[in-house]
């Protein structure tokens, strides 16, 4: 569903195998995205101290941390929506740090959103929240309802395409919002605590969306959340397609987590920790094990 | 931070919010159905309140001036003395101030909520900005249809008046339009327009700024929507004061 924009499909025939092989190459080490040195404080309080790190393509980067740690900070670095004191941020390579409003539209186009709670806009079916990004690039009616039928049955909700927001369930509003998120199939996509106060079978639902845009879509994440078992589901089990095209879930090895889901664990502006899930649920550290088993 | 130095913090953004709205209109999308859409819930949800005001405000000079009035002798004024206070003054700021409470109150409580619950985040997510879909329209939604309401105000006033005028003093009405006609010039009408111009672009600036501003909540929602009520009368009424004496000045008349 998801195309990105340099993949083995784009091959033409008669350009240079190896060239292409090399831009492929060189497409699939350009960071998805990249903090370097980052700081950032509003007035007294810190918020993130020289904090760098870099997700992959196709990786999905967890965000574990408690309140006020600044996890969500990130995403709205990313975004644009605030701007780092220091440091330097990249989006697919490109450095976005001094970008204005005006040349964030431009990079915001290429990454979906979803918000802690859904943010679907009120005054708008879920039709047009979905078709919201197509609407302001002037597409046609016909493209319009096709591809937002198309994200509707992504997150298998396509009965839901003539409600109101306020008519859906808690779950129903956070699904929408990932579908209007993969709208223009966004490279990387942000998630924002997507499972903040869903019940359990709901989050799983959420989580398997971000488990088939990783393994399926092959999209970059990066998943902000303090809820441990959002890690568990992510981190230990993969997408495929099986023989009847349907998306299948399985289990990983128990003892090892998927190589392209690491967590980073922020705590007072810092990451405290960086690495895989069951390296994180090995770790000896007294604050880590606090996170995780809440004492 | 200090009273002057969140004044000038906040005149600075508000004016900020005023070039952007501006630079808005200079690129596409422009959002004409949202213009018009505004321009509906504003100009003509307001119409009603807007015509009620002015109609008993035009009733109530007559009913208090016109004693007064028949003591001189100058009963045959009547209009003339609703017209001017009415077109050049009370009309103008009557319905500006009301347009303040209905309208700037929603816009700033619309917009807060936005703000809350992160609508405004997922707007500028989705690559649209906030300022050239929601705050431009609403400004020139104002900025058309506030001199359109104070036309109906001014003219639903100068009947309430004759109204009153005929019916409880029993002026002939053909004496109160004679009268009424005496004390609109041309410069009193130009007046009465005017000023609702730069009021509206008052009301939505304060109102879109304090709407877009609001922190802390469903609480900062309700503070940001009093703020927006309460700062865009005070300036209305100041502006009012420098618009007359500007008016006065550039058009050579004591009128003002």
């Amino acid at each position: 569903m998801l195309e990105n924009s340099e993949t083995i499909s784009e091959y033409e025939p008669g350009k240079d195998l190896a060239d292409f092989s090399s831009d492929l190459r060189s497409h699939r080490l350009t960071p998805a995205i990249e903090f370097r040195n980052v700081d950032l404080a509003f007035d007294d309080q810190v918020i993130l101290s020289d904090v760098s790190f870099k997700v992959g393509r196709g990786e999905t980067r967890f965000v574990l941390g408690g309140s006020g740690t600044g996890k969500s900070t990130v995403i709205r670095l990313i975004l644009g929506l605030l701007k780092p004191d220091a440091g330097q941020i990249f989006v697919e390579g490109e450095e976005i740090t001094d970008f204005d409003d005006i040349e964030m539209m431009r990079v915001r186009k290429k990454i979906g959103m979803v918000f802690q709670e859904g943010a679907l806009f009120d005054s708008l079916s879920v039709y047009d929240n979905v078709a919201y990004r197509l609407h302001e690039a002037g597409a046609g009616d016909d493209e319009i309802e096709h591809e937002v039928r198309r994200m509707l049955r992504f997150v298998d909700l396509e009965d839901a395409i003539d409600k109101m927001p306020i008519e859906l369930s808690g779950g129903m509003r956070r699904r929408v919002g990932v579908a209007r998120a993969l709208v223009g199939n966004p490279n990387i996509v942000l998630f924002d605590e997507p499972t903040a106060g869903l019940d359990p079978p709901t989050a799983r639902t959420i989580c398997e969306l971000a488990i088939k845009l990783r393994d399926i879509e092959d999209v970059s994440s990066i998943f902000v959340t303090h809820e441990m078992n959002n890690l568990d589901y992510i981190s230990s089990e993969y997408a495929i397609i099986n023989q009847d095209g349907q998306v299948q879930y399985e289990l990983a090895d128990k003892t090892y987590c998927l190589i392209n889901t690491k967590v980073m664990m922020l705590l007072k502006g810092d990451i405290w920790f960086t690495g895989r899930g069951e390296e994180l649920k090995a770790s000896e550290d007294s604050y880590i094990r606090k996170f995780i088993r809440g004492k | 931070m200090t009273f002057i130095a969140q004044f000038l913090f906040q005149l600075q953004e508000i004016t900020n919010l005023l070039w952007r709205s501006i630079k808005g209109l200079r690129k596409k999308p422009r959002y004409f159905f949202e213009i018009v859409n505004q321009m509906d819930q504003i100009g003509v949800g307001s119409l009603g309140i807007v015509v009620l005001t002015g109609f008993f405000t035009g009733g109530v000079l007559i009913l208090q001036a016109y004693p007064t009035l028949e003591y001189y002798g100058a009963q045959s004024n009547a209009g003339q003395g609703v017209a001017t206070s009415l077109i050049r003054e009370l009309g103008p700021v009557l319905t500006a101030l009301m347009v303040a409470g209905r309208v700037g109150s929603a816009i700033s409580a619309e917009l807060g909520s936005m703000v809350v619950s992160q609508q405004i985040d997922a707007m500028r997510a989705l690559g649209t900005s906030p300022v050239r879909k929601l705050v431009t329209p609403r400004i020139i939604a104002l900025l058309i249809t506030l001199p359109l309401l104070t036309i109906a105000g001014d003219l639903f006033g100068l009947i309430g008046g004759g109204i009153v005028a005929r019916e409880l003093h029993g002026l002939d009405m053909n004496l109160y339009i004679s009268s009424v006609r005496t004390g609109t010039d041309i410069g009193a009408l130009v007046a009465g327009v005017i000023k609702p111009i730069f009021f509206g672009v008052i009301i939505g600036l304060i109102s879109c700024y304090k709407g877009l501003s609001t922190t802390g909540g469903t609480v900062g929602v309700g503070i940001s929507t009093t703020q927006a009520v309460v700062v865009s009368s005070i300036n209305i009424i100041i502006a009012d004061f420098f618009l007359s004496k500007l008016l006065q000045t550039i058009m050579g008349s004591t009128l003002f």
